[in-house]
């Protein structure tokens, strides 16, 4: 019986030859993420659990990027709270200022192709671009790992995605996610791994991967798991081993789902207010005024992101009255998008460029808006009161049809 | 079998962590100053009127969006007994488990439910409404374990010979 | 009688000859400059407490987003979007995400001779260009816009003569911080400062903006510089052409003079929590920093970066420390870029933000929290100004505050 690359990661990774959907197995983890929002509730509950030290510094990375910068007063105390804690446990991989967890711990080589990592955060799926079985859980499971470098995962059973043929230029594999989110369902990938294969995926690069990997939890998936290939092994900096090679789904493998796609099909689409899976064509909502547009976060805030939005904007204007805000998903990528000069397009465009961080994503600040305004955004949420209040509309987009909107100052499909 | 009974408060599908608690709270100190702010985008009221005992029912997708466990600790703080729902999102489900918060899936109580009403709680058996029986499953022995042990705090604490 | 050059800006918007000190006079005001901090209480004011309300002149009105960029929370949000519409409904320029107010109107619109309302306190920048502009709350700046006319109290004038050329590794944020410190917080009490002597002229038009910015933390009315070849070039520069250019009769009345000799200013830091808490640099050195903040419209400009990424290049950030490195306007930000200068931060560690107001501000980026302590090139050091009422702000030069980032604590960047 042939097996799906998550179940192929569960069994190497418990040392079994084979597991099947529903078994309740202990995995030892090889890498954990923990972020800046989580940190004090982490602390307090390894404390309480009475824990004195951390199975291996060497797998626990802390970031710091929810609260960077600070824009309350006490959101520095969740900084003073980690610090403590990296000297307590003597923890070596800390980012204060470098960007968003999730860019980090593949950008930064943590995650390694065939690994099982998990984060503080629900977006901890988006490891799965480099074929890593990754993802978010609570502050108390993440205590209990610090302390035994164990926990128990029920194995899911896999939905496969195909994909054949080529994108068309004016799609992303953003497009791609937000379609498949909308005919799954907010619920529909639900204790499930989503599994993508085809000939688009391996044009895809592994940015464009890890849009898809990070938004498979707004489709409810437990993680979304990416082939290693040649590309993966560039980008991780590293040469696959056996193992890692091998991490493709059997012919015989067991799918309790296959959709197939023809990647000629697919269009710019938007998820509409207040749900992931309202997903219209974008041309369908032409005309359609808005007040901001926000292209960042850990789904679109990568260098072919801010690329793809410079080469809309080259020579153009943001529109008047409204906000172009371009959060950089990390401190290398802010560097290589200054080095190629896409920043410099987009400031000269009129764009305010924030420092790398979760920025308006996470709703702190970051350009949260106000009743009865409307925002164009590449994030991965829409919910009700993500960014401000809950009469503010979130339209969620791909970084191309965003900078569009913004040099429109509305909805529009004309990239 | 543990039973018990409680006024019901209901709520919708895809009932997502961000409405449960907005991350402009998250990084208050402690849960009881967040719990104010329970369900505060969709419902500002609520929090204030929910008392302990009483019951949440909702559609599918309970809980969907984000990882963070103050939703189902923000839950649990208002007094709220347990949450009934077509289906929960994996991540907040193994929250609540890990801190004690009882969640039980029922395809068919929500759309029959009136908000206000009461029902009565069979655990790993029915939920009596109206004298109609809704049944619900067993939770797993792995969870079990967990919930018996008082919650995953309690289980690690055990493990490491303390209380 | 002599004039001097604020006397004559006064003389020329009431339409007079001559003023003298202590007249009161009705002038037309040229331009006028609303932000964010208050310009929603305006509108209030402008739809609910007047009759058939409407603006003299919408060409005299520039409205300014810069205290909270990118907004930090709905309130923020709709007090944003009144502005907002606002200027669109009535034509009224407006600049969004783009700079702090005063850099962005050093720019784009003063010009020497003007006088200029500010509802900001730091409007006495604009006398770098030999302007008058000061400081209005909100109610002064709705009267000014719907009558296009304000009155002023003339202001008697204290005059600084400065000698000599500051030395290396020493800057105007020094000589500034080293008046105030003399002459204290209310050192030039509704009065205006007016920069002058050789010294003046080996200042360049950012060097001038630094000093007449910090006037009214000695509780100046204004400051002013002749506007010289050096600010008719910075006007030329821009395509712009002075309204006048004034300079004081050599018979004008001061109220005072003193004299400052450049060459004898050292690094100087203002402690916590007043700016004329003045003391030699090297008497702070060793205070324990949890974060650095270099920007503001005091000093946010190129210059300063410059002065800044000279010491960070090949350097790294304290692991503790959070270094806040803001363009005080986006053609700040873009010749930094330019320039490699922004690289230099970034490869650094540091935190680039946005052109805005930032921490100078105390809301929404970098807010430091209890007990924490902030080295800054802000315009204030007030208690709680920063954050937390228990968090502690140092103002110093650029090369101060760049230094004390790779330190950790506070010294100076010969120190390193």
């Amino acid at each position: 019986m042939g097996q799906t690359i998550i179940e192929k990661i569960i069994a190497h990774n418990s040392k079994a030859d084979s597991v099947k959907p529903g078994d309740i197995v202990t995995v030892n983890v090889d890498r954990v993420m923990l972020d800046d929002i989580m940190i004090p509730f982490i602390v307090d509950k390894f404390h309480e659990m009475g824990f004195t030290k951390v199975w291996d510094p060497d797998k626990v990375v802390l970031i710091y990027d929810h609260l960077v910068p600070a824009s309350q007063q006490d959101d520095t105390r969740h900084y003073r709270v980690g610090d403590a804690f990296v000297k307590e446990c003597a923890l070596t991989h800390v980012h204060r200022s470098d960007g968003i967890c999730h860019q980090l711990m593949t950008e930064a080589g943590y995650v390694k192709p065939g690994d099982v990592v998990f984060g503080t955060d629900s977006h901890t799926t988006t490891y799965g671009c480099v074929g890593a079985f990754s993802t978010g859980i609570g502050y108390t499971e993440m205590a209990a790992i610090l302390g035994t470098g164990n926990l128990w995962v029920k194995v899911p059973e896999t939905i496969r995605v195909e994909i054949e043929g080529t994108l068309p230029e004016s799609v992303m594999s953003k497009d791609v996610i937000l379609r498949l989110i909308g005919d799954l369902g907010a619920d529909g990938a639900t204790y499930r791994a989503l599994e993508f294969t085809g000939t688009a995926i391996d044009e895809m690069s592994v940015a464009s991967r890890m849009t898809i990997a990070n938004m498979a939890i707004e489709a409810g998936a437990k993680c979304a798991l990416f082939s290693p290939d040649e590309k993966t092994a560039k980008y991780c900096q590293t040469s696959l081993d056996g193992f890692q090679k091998s991490l493709r789904g059997d012919e015989d493998a067991h799918y309790l789902q296959v959709i197939t796609y023809q990647a000629e099909d697919f269009v710019p689409v938007m998820a509409c207010p207040s749900q992931v899976d309202k997903i219209r064509k974008v041309s369908e909502l032409e005309g359609t005024v808005i007040d901001q547009v926000f292209i960042g976060s850990c789904t679109n805030g990568r260098l072919e992101d801010l690329q793809a939005a410079a080469k809309v904007l080259e020579g153009k204007t943001v529109a008047p009255f409204v906000k172009l805000i371009v959060t950089p998903a990390s401190r290398k990528v802010y560097e290589e998008a200054l080095a190629c000069g896409a920043l410099q397009t987009l400031l000269k465009a009129g764009a305010i460029i924030t420092h790398p961080g979760c920025g308006l994503c996470c709703g702190r600040t970051g350009g949260i808006l106000c009743d009865g305004e409307r925002v164009v955004a590449t994030n991965n949420r829409n919910f009700l009161g993500r960014m401000g209040t809950s009469k503010v509309e979130i339209y969620l987009a791909s970084p191309a049809v965003a900078a569009a909107c913004a040099a429109a100052g509305k909805i529009t499909a004309r990239i | 079998m543990e039973q018990f009974t409680g006024r019901v408060w209901t709520l919708g599908d895809d009932i997502d962590t961000d409405i449960i608690i907005p991350t402009e709270y998250l990084a208050l100190k402690t849960i009881e100053e967040m719990k104010q702010y329970g369900f505060s985008p969709l419902r500002p009221e609520l929090a204030a009127q929910i008392r302990p005992g009483d019951i949440l029912v909702a559609g599918k997708n309970f809980g969907c969006g984000s990882s963070r466990e103050q939703a189902p600790e923000v839950i649990k703080a208002l007094g709220i007994r347990c949450v009934i729902a077509k289906s929960f999102a994996r991540i907040f489900f193994r929250n609540a488990i890990n801190n004690g918060l009882l969640l039980i899936e029922q395809p068919d109580l929500y759309d029959d439910m009136k908000e206000g009403d009461t029902i009565a709680v069979t655990v790993n058996q029915d939920v009596d409404y109206q004298g109609k029986r809704y049944p619900i499953a067993s939770l797993p022995e792995n969870l079990v374990e967990i919930i018996n042990a008082g919650g995953l705090v309690k289980a690690m604490r055990r493990r490491n010979g303390i209380g | 009688m002599g004039m001097t050059i604020a006397e004559k800006i006064i003389a020329r918007a009431a339409g007079v000859d001559s003023v003298r000190a202590g007249d009161i006079h009705t002038v037309n005001l040229d331009r006028m400059m609303s932000n964010d901090g208050t310009t929603h209480l305006t509108v209030d004011m402008y739809y609910n407490k007047l009759k058939n309300p409407q603006i003299a002149d919408v060409k005299k009105m520039v409205f300014i987003v810069d205290h909270n960029v990118p907004s930090d929370s709905a309130k923020t949000a709709g007090s944003q979007k009144k502005m907002r519409d606002f200027a669109r409904e009535h034509g009224i320029d407006f600049w969004e995400g783009k700079g702090v107010c005063h850099q962005i109107m050093m720019e784009h619109y003063v010009c020497p001779g003007e006088l200029i309302f500010g509802a900001d306190s730091h409007t006495c920048t604009y006398g770098a260009l030999g302007a008058f502009g000061t400081g209005v709350g909100c109610t002064d700046l709705l009267y000014g816009m719907v009558t296009g006319t304000s009155w002023v109290l003339v202001p008697e004038t204290v005059r600084f003569h400065l000698a000599g050329r500051l030395p290396e590794g020493v800057y105007p944020r020094d000589l500034m911080l080293t008046i105030i410190g003399e002459i204290g917080a209310n050192g030039v009490n509704y009065q205006v400062m007016e920069f002058d002597g050789e010294g003046a002229k080996t200042l360049s038009v950012n060097d001038r903006m630094v000093l007449c910015n910090l006037a009214v933390e000695a509780g100046a009315k204004t400051a002013i510089f002749e506007a010289d070849e050096i600010a008719l070039e910075y006007l030329r520069a821009r395509g712009r052409k002075p309204k006048a250019v004034f300079h004081s009769d050599p018979d004008a009345i001061y109220a005072r003079e003193y004299t400052f000799d450049l060459s004898k200013i050292v690094p100087v830091a203002a402690k916590p929590d007043f700016v004329d808490a003045v003391v030699p640099a090297s008497e702070v050195c060793g205070v324990h920093i949890d974060e650095a903040f270099l920007g503001s419209c005091n000093n946010g400009r190129i210059d300063e970066l410059r002065v800044g990424a000279a010491i960070l290049k090949g350097r790294k950030v304290a692991e503790h420390v959070r270094f806040l490195v803001v363009p005080a306007s986006r053609e700040v930000y873009l010749q930094a870029m330019e320039e490699g200068l922004i690289q230099i931060f970034m490869e650094s560690g540091a935190i680039v933000m946005n052109p805005n107001c930032s921490v100078c501000w105390g809301s929404c980026q970098g807010v430091i929290g209890e007990n924490e302590v902030l080295i800054s090139t802000g315009t204030r050091n007030f208690k709680g100004r920063a954050g937390h009422p228990s968090s502690k702000v140092y103002l110093g030069s650029a090369a101060t505050v760049a230094a004390s980032a790779v330190k950790g604590e506070i010294c100076t960047a010969d120190m390193l």
